[in-house]
């Protein structure tokens, strides 16, 4: 009798335990994707309180155990590690899974510099970072294609992303303008502007372009780069004449193409031109040229 | 007899004030060459300008509008922005019926004192010694049109909306193309050039940190208004950071701190530096001086000229500043002159004389 009553509260205890441990069961599917509904089965029987904790998230949601509960796709927006909570009548149990980002939707793109002189090696940097929807980083592998164009002419490069980052780097064209700087994964596009700068003035040259009795006016060539881009309006070009009289100095700025000055008539001049520090030829005025 | 000591009292209280209500009319007639200068100069003090203009000679032709004008200044210029400080005078020679009187005046404006020197012609008239007022003639433009092709920067910022991937536009390249300390009796300066290398204008600062024998730093300044602020591309400008009191002995090292920021600039007004020659003023110092063109066809209101000071092996030795109180008015010279020691003048090989402009239009 002894032994019979010893089995029976064995068992009842197994069934006790048995049915404790069934009311907190939580199954959760191994591939959440962030931005995507989930379904939580759970087991057991009564009213509970569902709380899923996640990265800047958190969702309480009553639940009938035993029943399967849906998660909506803007509930779980964040990828990463997770904790859902159940709380029943028997207690807490808490279970951690993982959210993985969604499908390649959106790019954030650095473009470096904003601006550049032309012909330069390796100067142009572009960094692409790959997001899903909801602005979770996708690690995995994405093919990203970056182009850069100048007037309807250009280079493309396609690279894979690690970890969601993918990047190039580039050199700047030989024709100056606004270089497009595209960036593009899937439907996913975004633009940046690189604008490609004439670099410093090569070969300048000036000339006399009106002598009078008080004044003279000189006036450069077009001024152009060493790759034949024109310099841009408003770059200081300096007119320099020295004479017994002294020095006459004008600064005068490159406009449509070319710089003028007007400087005083002498009988025995010598003038010289330069662009930040690039020096020109030289001139002698009166005297003889 | 009691009623003496009142009466006395009662004279003195009307004899006093009687002394008192007299005092030498400001337009009293001058004993002498010196003492009618003066008190045009202490009337010109007071901007009691009629009381000041009875004093000029009526052979000097010119009115009291233009006497004004001559001495509280014209078109916005710095000089409008004056008063009279304080002046000295000094007979350079006188004779019964003519003298010269030489004048030292000391202007206080906004950017600091300012002197002039002035040779004052003293006549007899009527018995009495009256100014020759040289008027400053402003010669008369000839009404023309000059063509100004407005060449002008704007900037798109990046927006409160965009990405934050989204770039802002880039600040400008700057560099500092030389930097060379030199060591005076008040103190340490530092000096160079400094280049905007980039294609758009660059608003640019030029400060220093100077770092001491065991590595602590000494002191941080920076060139304030001895530099151009506002570098068009390719533009160079010198730079001057004055540290008082330290001594070059005292430092170990230098950190040259640059700074430029991309702002909205106009390529106008050009200015040119004509006939820059070093010379000995009327006081037997040495001054760079030269006229100042305004090539444009708007009213510069006040010049600030910078001179660079180079050795023969072309290193920048001193930076020197100065404000020219007129206004340069379109097509019209203006004479500037910058002084620099004896001393600093025998090692001057070369000099570059730039100008930043402040006018009221142009900025508008």
């Amino acid at each position: 009798m002894r032994k019979v009553a010893l089995i029976t509260l064995l068992i009842l205890t197994c069934w006790f335990a048995s049915d404790w441990a069934r009311a907190a069961d939580l199954k959760i599917p191994h591939n959440a994707v962030a931005g995507e509904s989930l379904t939580l089965a759970t087991s057991g029987s009564g009213d509970a309180t569902l709380i899923l904790v996640g990265p800047g998230e958190v969702v309480k949601r009553s639940i009938r155990l035993g029943e399967d509960v849906q998660i909506k796709p803007e509930e779980l927006r964040h990828a990463g590690r997770w904790i859902a909570i159940v709380r029943g009548g028997s207690g807490p149990q808490s279970q951690a899974f993982w959210v993985s980002p969604g499908k390649p939707d959106q790019l954030s793109f650095l473009a470096r510099p904003s601006r550049v002189p032309v012909n330069r090696p390796g100067v142009i940097s572009g960094v692409a970072f790959v997001f899903d929807k909801n602005r979770n980083l996708v690690p995995q592998p994405t093919p990203v294609e970056f182009s850069l164009s100048v007037g309807g002419s250009g280079a493309k490069q396609s690279v894979k992303s690690s970890n969601g980052i993918a990047w190039v780097k580039s050199s700047s064209a030989r024709k100056a303008g606004a270089a497009q700087f595209v960036a593009s994964a899937g439907d996913a596009s975004v633009r940046r502007v690189v604008q490609q700068v004439a670099s410093d003035p090569c070969n300048l040259r000036m000339k006399v372009e009106q002598k009078s009795k008080d004044h003279v006016v000189l006036v450069t060539d077009p001024i152009r780069d060493c790759t034949g881009n024109p310099v841009p309006d408003g770059t200081i070009v300096t007119f320099i004449e020295t004479d017994k009289t002294g020095k006459s100095v004008v600064d005068a700025r490159i406009k449509k193409g070319i710089a003028r000055a007007e400087m005083p008539a002498s009988e025995n001049a010598n003038v010289t031109i330069a662009a930040g520090v690039v020096l020109g030829n030289e001139l002698h005025i009166g005297g003889g040229e | 007899m009691k009623f003496a000591l009142p009466v006395i009292f009662g004279l003195l209280t009307v004899a006093l004030l009687a002394v008192g209500a007299v005092h030498p009319s400001s337009t009293a007639p001058a004993s002498s060459p010196e003492g009618a200068v003066q008190a045009m100069l202490a009337n010109v003090q007071g901007h009691d300008w009629k009381d000041a203009y009875s004093y000029i000679s009526p052979s000097s032709n010119v009115d009291l509008q233009d006497f004004v004008k001559d001495l509280n200044g014209r078109d916005g210029s710095l000089r409008t922005y004056s008063s009279l400080e304080s002046f000295t005078t000094r007979p350079l020679h006188e004779n019964d019926n003519q003298a010269t009187v030489r004048t030292e005046t000391k202007y206080s404006t906004a950017v600091g004192a300012f002197y002039d020197t002035r040779d004052l012609n003293v006549v007899k008239d009527n018995g009495q010694w009256k100014i020759v007022w040289a008027g400053e003639k402003t010669p008369t433009v000839p009404p023309q049109v000059i063509p100004v092709n407005y060449l002008r920067w704007d900037v798109i910022w990046r927006g409160a909306g965009d990405d934050w991937g989204s770039q802002n536009v880039e600040n400008p390249h700057v560099r500092i193309l030389s930097m060379n300390p030199v060591s005076q009796a008040s103190g340490l300066s530092i000096m160079g050039e400094v280049e905007n290398e980039d294609t758009v204008p660059a608003f640019v600062s030029v400060a220093a940190t100077l770092v001491g024998k065991n590595g602590q730093d000494l002191g941080t300044e920076s060139s304030f208004d001895r530099t151009s602020h506002v570098l068009l591309p390719k533009e160079i400008s010198p730079y001057r950071i004055d540290f008082p009191g330290i001594k070059l002995t005292e430092v170990q090292s230098a950190r040259m701190k640059p700074d430029s920021m991309l702002v909205p600039a106009s390529a106008d007004p050009v200015i040119g530096v004509m006939h820059q020659r070093i010379e000995k003023d009327a006081k037997g110092r040495s001054v760079l001086q030269g006229d100042l063109l305004n090539e444009s066809g708007q009213i510069v209101n006040i010049p600030h000229v910078l001179a660079t000071f180079y050795d023969n092996s072309g290193k920048v030795i001193w930076v020197s500043d100065g404000y020219v109180d007129h206004a340069l008015l379109p097509q019209t010279p203006q004479g500037f002159a910058v002084s620099l020691s004896d001393d600093l003048a025998a090692k001057v090989h070369s000099y570059r004389v730039t100008v930043n402009q402040y006018s009221r239009d142009w900025q508008d």
